[in-house]
This record gives C-alpha cells, structure tokens and sequence, in this order.
C-alpha cells in the first residue's frame, strides 16, 4: 500500500516528522498522486507499529499546510495543491544542501560536468523530470 | 475525575530508612499510553506494587479508578490486567492450565484472543511452563492478561530479556489494545526506542523521585544540547555554570559542549552573553534526551517540576 513509509526511532527527528516529511516528498514526486488516498490513523498506526496520536498528529499538519485534505466519511486524500510554500521559502529550505553538496565535491575533487550529470541522475531516480523543472 | 485511571499522591515508601520513592504525586488520564521510566532502583516496580494494594505505602496515597489502592473491590481488580516483572508462574502449568486458572479468578474471559495471542508467540495448549523460553513465557503471561479485556494495563519491565521478534509482537499487542479508545497502558520500561514509538506521555523517576511527567514530544525539546566555540577568547567557564537550566558541562579544547533543560527564552538570552564565537545546536533523540538528563552529573536538579505542573 502506498505510501511506503518507514520509520526509524532513535532519531533526532520526531517520528511524526518522519512521517509528514515522506508524505510530502511522495506527493511531491508524484509517487502519490492527487485524489489518492491515503491510509487512515488506525491502518499507519498498526502498520508501523507506532501511537496512533502520533500518526493523527502528522496528518494534523499535513492538513494544515494543505497537502492532505479529509472527505468526511470517505478518509484522507492527497490535494493538488503544490505550491504550499513560497519560492523563497523553497530556497532558502534546500540552500544548506547546495552548501553541503558544493563543498564535498570540492574536497572530492569531482569536477562540475560530472557532478551536474549525477545530480540530473538522482532527480530523475526520484521522479523530477530533468531541467524543465516546475509542474504546470 | 473519570477522565483520570491513576492518581498518586505523595506516595511515599521506605523500607526500613532506605527511601524507595519519595513524594511521587502524577496522574494517568483515560486512553493513554503511559510510559514510566528511570534506571534500576529508582523505585518504579515499588510504585506499581502500591498501585495495585499488593505494598502498603509509608506515607501519601494512590487510586485507580477512584478507588484507594489499598481496598481494590473485587470489580475495580476485574478490570485492571497486571503483568509483573519477570513473568512469574506455576512452573508444572500447562499453558491451557495456566488459562483455565486465569479465567476463573477473572470476570471477562476472551478465549480467542488468548488462544490467537498464544498461537502467535508458538506456544501449544499443552506446553508445560517450565519447558517454555524466556519469550514464551512472556507471550503466555500477556495472553493471559489480554484474554481479560482489561481496561486499565498496568506492564512492569514487560521487554525484560526478550528478543527484537518477541518486543515486536509485545508492540503490536499495545498498539492492538488501544483499539478499545478507553483502555489504558501504563508500563515500565527502559527500551527508549520502544517508548518513543507507543508512549503518549511519560513520567521519569530518577533516584526515587518524580522528576518529568509530560507528553514524549514535551521532553524531547525540553532537554538541548549546544555546543560553545570559544576562538581567541578565554573561556568564562564560571558565568557558564551559572547559565539557567545547566544539566552538565563538558570541556573539549576550545569547545564547551553543554546540556540544558527547561531550554527557552531566558536561556537563549543567557547563552547570547556567554562571550562564545560560536554557537551549534545538536539535535537529540529521545534516547539521547534521557541519558543527557539522567546520566552522571554534578548537580541533582529539578528543573522538571515546572514542566509537572504546567503539562
């Protein structure tokens, strides 16, 4: 069943983090598709093997930033609605990595063609199409 | 006060001088999933023992379900299932025996889920006791609370000594039991990864005494660790210690690396003015959480009991 989430405790990050963090990238990459359902509270909980508050908490805030929404009686749905957060947001988000990742291949000596074409690579693994870049 | 399973108040108990808790006021709401923590000695298995009348506190008192612990009716013990440490049984049992026993001193009987829980752990019907392994017996001893439909579950250590298979269908069971939105679990334990997943709240008992009871996510970001970077500067190690909420403070280099509780406005203002170059936060787990706070230190603090009161 989809999402194929999993859960790591132990963590820094909150389990519901986790959750709501995969959720995202799954609707994000377009794994889960608008109109797709998603599993109730009970189902994840047993699934998981986790506190069903927990699992309620992160749809909670799935809801709220609008990328799941509830159809009473029917459960929960993945919206359409990508945009949640602005470009500036988005960028300021991902900016870290970009650091990360410069400064690494530096130190590894990688040059630049090669690693443009590697992270062409992992984007399309994730299921971004390359370069045309935003959905419509 | 129907919303509320367990209260204690000032339950206190010594055995002879020597002080097993001290002053453990807390309450348990309906529906949760409790998790009590602390080290070994710090007096959690004493306060089980008092909840369940089975120990006469020295001082304070406890109830379950509004009942005194020390005068249980016959009912109220009905609904309360109660696995004690260590699984103890009448070792010439047969499984189905030790079922049989059980159901008759019980007002509720669920005889699939007790045969379904027992089919699950690999246990047969006629297995003697003495002949099952660690994780079995653990298996039998939570077939049989189960079968009982309780709606107060009271575990003591119950992953003592099992193996990753066995802690896992222990979790699922707990997950399971909060089906029925009015059962309620309070369990002991020390596999932190284990709380983390099913706990809703915890309390944490530290040389006897009481000194967290809040939701899990609550404790996590009460306890934080940051790391001072002093470059070309001497390190006013004295104005450190001083700092609100310390726990404990290491010195690598010209690293500070400091453990703080209660971490909120008046502490990051503090830390503004501790004349660092730098500062890190280090994100922590909740297992890191607990043993930042419970581990070795040179002050005993209190800092939790704001948290007590306001959470």
């Amino acid at each position: 069943m989809k999402p194929n989430l999993t859960i790591k405790t132990g963590s820094p990050t909150p389990i519901y983090r986790q959750i709501v963090d995969q959720i995202c990238l799954a609707a994000a990459t377009g794994e889960m598709q608008p109109g797709d359902a998603i599993p109730s509270v009970r189902t994840l909980a047993e699934r998981l093997v986790i506190n069903p508050n927990t699992v309620a908490k992160a749809y909670n805030e799935l809801r709220r930033d609008g990328v799941i929404e509830s159809q009473p009686g029917r459960g929960m749905f993945i919206t359409d609605k990508r945009d949640v957060l602005t470009k500036s947001e988005r960028v300021r988000r991902i900016q870290p990595l970009l650091d990360a990742l410069a400064e690494q291949s530096v130190m590894l000596d990688l040059d630049n063609s090669e690693l443009h074409k590697r992270l062409d690579q992992a984007l399309k693994q994730v299921g971004k199409p390359p370069a045309s870049g935003e959905k419509p | 006060m129907t919303d509320t399973v367990i209260q204690t108040d000032r339950l206190t108990k010594y055995f002879g001088s020597k002080c097993a808790l001290l002053e453990l006021s807390m309450q348990v709401p309906r529906g949760c999933v409790f998790g009590f923590l602390g080290r070994n000695g710090s007096g959690k298995t004493t306060a089980i023992r008092m909840l369940l009348g089975l120990l006469d506190p020295t001082r304070g008192s406890a109830t379950i379900f509004g009942h005194d612990s020390q005068q249980l009716p016959d009912n109220v013990r009905g609904k309360i299932g109660y696995m004690p440490e260590g699984h103890p049984f009448y070792r010439w049992m047969k499984a189905k025996e030790a079922g049989r026993f059980q159901s008759g001193t019980y007002p509720k009987w669920n005889k699939d889920l007790f045969e379904a829980v027992l089919e699950h752990f690999g246990i047969g019907p006629d297995d003697k006791v003495k002949n099952l392994s660690r994780g079995m017996r653990a298996g039998l001893c939570l077939a049989l609370t189960l079968a009982t439909e309780p709606e107060l579950l009271i575990l003591d250590d119950p992953a003592l000594g099992l193996d990753p298979v066995a802690r896992h269908a222990f979790l699922e069971s707990m997950i399971y039991v909060t089906r029925e939105k009015r059962c309620t679990i309070f369990f002991s334990s020390h596999l932190l990864s284990d709380v983390e997943r099913v706990a809703d709240r915890i309390a944490v008992l530290d040389h006897n005494v009481l000194k967290a009871c809040c939701c899990v996510e609550t404790f996590r970001k009460q306890i934080r660790q940051v790391i001072l970077r002093y470059e070309d500067v001497p390190i006013d190690s004295a104005r450190v210690m001083s700092m609100p909420g310390m726990l404990h403070c290491v010195h690598i280099g010209n690293e500070l690396k400091l453990t703080l509780v209660n971490a909120n406005g008046e502490v990051d203002e503090a830390l503004n003015h501790v004349g660092a170059s730098s500062i890190e936060q280090v994100p922590l787990g909740l297992e890191e959480a607990f043993l930042a706070y419970l581990g070795d230190k040179g002050e005993r603090t209190s800092f939790f009991d704001k948290v007590g009161a306001s959470q």
